[in-house]
């Protein structure tokens, strides 16, 4: 047990952590400090240094410059068993659990109980040792149940048994309760209530503002990489936290469009997808507008991008595309038709990586730069040394390997595939996640292009900046149906948010 | 025994027994040794299959292996006059070497397993036939081995000795993987090398480990081949056994993908394809479409196998569902999440 002289020692202290990636920063300077049985909630918006943070204590990356301070030690940087010796334990968003063991053995695995003359394994020991821990977090499986029988909040159990199980000091939480329910939300409130009476530090990263006034002490915000500002418990709002996180104009992107908008480009009505079999979607894109598709993770918003572009099903309901009824079974009907999608994961979706970037950018269209299907290498580069002036790739040659670009060069290539077609309408979705400034502002500058010489545009975005600083009008999703519509005047991340959450 | 064992033990039972009303021979004492025989042999380098693709990799290389080590055995008895239990040793020694060499390059040097034990498959097949000048070896006209002899090919109340050695092997082997923290590190980086890697584990070693055991297995293998051949012909001794070890894990529960399989399920794979090999021969089926009839059961017991487990996964996430609903009425879903915009 702790006594209350341990608890107002630190336990952990960054000081000045840096993190530069091949160019990019994604830390700056970040000095936070973790007392011994404290739950010290962090917040920022995606791509604000926070998962990069997280790696720097567990280990998997070292920082670029600045120390960490443990029980006075300090280090600049941790190793992986360095992590795990001094007591830090993860609760990962995407679990990291054995699904063909059973729930002992993950808890123990890599420190196994051995018996015998032949030192094999004690199951029953284990076993028996998981057992008190797994009724200390609340959970009603037992030790022998195979982990691929578990539903995910059991299994998020089971991990943070598995912290208990290491006697881990400090235990961090990423998003645990992305996948839960409200009432296993609950268990895990009580469970951190547990884990504080007994002096285990707790860093709680969330993107749900009332779990964090509920159970944080601290809160420390992440902004661009930096240390963007800390609340004490009695000063934990809503308002406080989104102040903090987000703090900037996001007036400052926005470019009138050309001309005022005019008939509608793409046309949704009564549209039910197998993704959300319960929701209604009907909504506009307009000639000559910027259409920002707001809403929660999880909403639907990627789906119904998806949807469109013939990815996921469509169960009924009408599209029309510049008035023709229009309908994608997979991908090639709608690029035929002229809808293009700029995916989320570029490097999954969007981008052969391994593959140069003139190979890239003709991938769609091989048919434009063959004869008699035989493809020409002499169209295929010019075509493509065409949209590196256009868009200012950089790069010494278009042969070169797309995965040495970087993240911001390699959108550019996504888009440039598109770009040397003919678009009607491209749904760009999160188009500049995890992208260098600059070259968001030039993505920015071409979808202001393309509205103006009429193709339609789509951004679904879960960038507050971004979505209120660049579209013209925002839809808003809920639970896969449309909650509302703002035009500019009405732009503010409070009414954003309101909508999304279906709150006041 | 696992589920998936059980039903395949079953499946061993019923094709027996219709075998056995076509043709009574099935049962007879001299057509279940000899069987019983080929299961053992196959059996021996099977189980080692089964530890590599426990991992996720694949070793093709191991019928060539016995090639050249079944020659090397022969000419280091037979032409050499090495004293048979020096000559087992140093064919395990040898097997051991190839085996960690397949390790090392494919953890270290991380070369994909296909390619590396496939240029094994090239090498030691070009090496044995090499070696012998593509002549067959065998032992000295009149030479005998009573000890060696009763070891491998002899017989104990009707039992083949080679059958024996693969109980003796399966046992072992069925402590190492279930029961060992080896065989627990071993069925983690198979399913999810680096969480196994964050958890602590070795994850190189372990994988290094099973090629070796297999590469070992496929030695022990090579001695009992090349005593129950006789002579080894170092052209087609050995032709396609890698497939049969990769056939019997298979059809014994092991996935390609790694982290999934047990050591009784290898086992009666191996047993299930010597069935049908007899089933062949008893039922007067031209033997030339011997491995049709492999190929198409295969298909077949995968086949059904995925289509069952599908339909038990979706039964399984409807019956969630359900439980989904009833817990969270749409009017107390949360109210203040703010999802992507933090």
């Amino acid at each position: 047990m702790t006594t209350n002289e341990d608890r107002k020692r630190p336990l952990l202290v960054l000081e000045n952590i840096s993190k530069a990636y091949s160019g990019a920063v994604a830390l700056s300077n970040v000095s936070m400090t973790v007392m011994a049985g404290e739950v010290l909630a962090l917040i920022g918006e995606n791509g604000a240094g926070k998962s990069t943070l997280m790696k720097i204590l567990g280990g998997v990356i070292p920082p670029s410059s600045g120390q960490i301070v443990i029980d006075n030690v300090r280090y600049d940087r941790l190793s992986v068993t360095e992590s795990q010796s001094v007591g830090f334990a993860f609760v990962h968003q995407e679990l990291n659990v054995f699904d063909n063991l059973d729930v002992a053995a993950n808890m123990f695995l890599g420190r196994e109980k051995r018996a015998g003359f032949l030192r094999l394994l004690d199951v029953e020991a284990m076993r028996a040792a998981a057992e008190p821990l797994l009724r200390r977090v609340g959970a009603t499986f037992r030790p022998d149940t195979p982990v691929a029988e578990l539903a995910l909040a059991e299994r998020q159990l089971l991990e943070i048994a598995k912290a208990l199980s290491i006697q881990a000091r400090l235990i961090i939480m990423d998003e645990p309760t992305s996948s839960l329910t409200l009432s296993e939300t609950k268990t895990l409130m009580n469970v951190i209530a547990g884990l504080k009476a007994d002096g285990i530090a707790v860093i709680y990263i969330s993107h749900r503002l009332s779990e964090i006034e509920e159970c944080a002490d601290r809160v420390f915000a992440l902004r661009d990489g930096k240390a963007a500002g800390e609340l004490d418990k009695p000063e934990i709002t809503h308002d406080a936290m989104i102040r903090i996180m987000i703090g900037r104009d996001l007036n400052s992107l926005y470019k009138p469009p050309a001309r005022p908008p005019g008939e509608p480009i793409l046309t949704l009505r009564d549209i039910r997808t197998s993704a959300k079999p319960l929701a209604l979607v009907e909504f506009d894109v307009l000639d000559g507008e910027i259409l920002g598709v707001a809403g929660l993770v999880g909403a639907g918003r990627t789906e119904l991008a998806e949807a469109i572009f013939g990815i996921t099903a469509i169960l009924e309901g009408t599209i029309m595309l510049k008035g023709k009824p229009f309908r994608a079974s997979c991908p090639h009907d709608a690029i035929a038709a002229g809808i293009y999608l700029v995916p989320e994961d570029r490097k999954r979706s969007g981008l052969v990586l391994e593959s140069a970037i003139c190979e890239n950018i003709c991938l769609a269209d091989l048919d434009a730069v063959s004869y008699n299907g035989l493809v020409s290498q002499r169209l295929v580069k010019a075509r493509a040394e065409d949209q590196r002036t256009k868009l200012a790739i950089k790069t010494t040659d278009v042969m070169r390997n797309t995965a040495e670009l970087s993240g911001g060069n390699q959108q550019k290539v996504v888009l440039g595939k598109w770009l040397s077609m003919r678009p009607a309408l491209i749904i760009f979705d999160e188009p500049t996640r995890g992208i260098d400034v600059a070259s968001k502002v030039e993505i920015y500058r071409l979808m202001r292009a393309l509205t103006d010489a009429g193709v339609g545009v789509m951004m679904i975005s879960s960038d507050m900046e971004e979505v209120i600083g660049v579209s013209d009008r925002i839809v808003v999703l809920r639970e896969g149906e449309i909650a509302g519509s703002l035009l500019r005047p009405e732009f503010s991340e409070h009414n954003v948010l309101k909508l999304a959450v279906g709150a006041n | 025994m696992h589920k998936k064992d059980f039903g395949l033990a079953v499946l061993i039972i019923v094709v027996g027994a219709a075998v056995y009303l076509q043709n009574p021979l099935f049962l007879s004492p001299i057509n279940l040794g000899n069987t019983a025989n080929l299961i053992g042999l196959f059996g021996l380098f099977a189980i080692g299959q089964g530890f590599v693709i426990m991992t996720g990799g694949i070793d093709l290389s191991v019928g060539s292996m016995v090639a050249l080590l079944g020659v090397l055995f022969v000419d280091m008895v037979g032409k050499f006059g090495v004293p048979w239990p020096v000559a087992i040793l140093a064919i395990l020694a040898i097997g051991t070497l190839l085996g960690l060499a397949h390790g090392l390059l494919i953890t270290r040097l991380r070369m994909q397993p296909f390619v590396v034990t496939l240029c094994g498959l090239l090498i030691y097949r070009g090496l044995a036939r090499g070696y012998t000048g593509e002549a067959t070896a065998g032992f000295p006209f009149g030479a005998s081995y009573p000890a060696l002899e009763w070891l491998t090919i002899g017989r104990s109340f009707g039992v083949p000795h080679s059958f024996f050695a693969m109980i003796l092997v399966g046992i072992v082997c069925w402590f190492v993987l279930h029961r060992s923290v080896f065989g627990r590190h071993l069925q983690a980086v198979g399913k999810n090398e680096d969480a196994a890697r964050y958890s602590g584990i070795r994850t190189g070693l372990v994988i290094t480990a099973a090629y070796v055991i297999c590469a070992a297995l496929t030695a022990v293998a090579a001695v009992y081949f090349a005593m129950f051949t006789r002579s080894v012909q170092p052209s087609s001794h050995g032709n396609f056994y890698e497939l049969y070890a990769i056939a019997a894990a298979v059809l014994g529960g092991f996935s390609l993908r790694g982290g999934e399989g047990s050591i009784i399920g290898v086992i009666l794979g191996a047993v299930l394809l010597q069935e049908l090999q007899n089933l062949v021969n008893l039922l007067g089926i031209p033997s030339s479409l011997n491995f049709a009839v492999m190929g198409a059961v295969i298909l077949a017991g995968v086949l059904a196998d995925q289509q069952f487990n599908l339909y038990r996964a979706k039964r399984r996430a409807a019956a969630a569902l359900d439980i989904q609903d009833t817990k969270i009425a749409p009017s107390s879903r949360q109210k203040s999440e703010i999802g992507g915009y933090i």
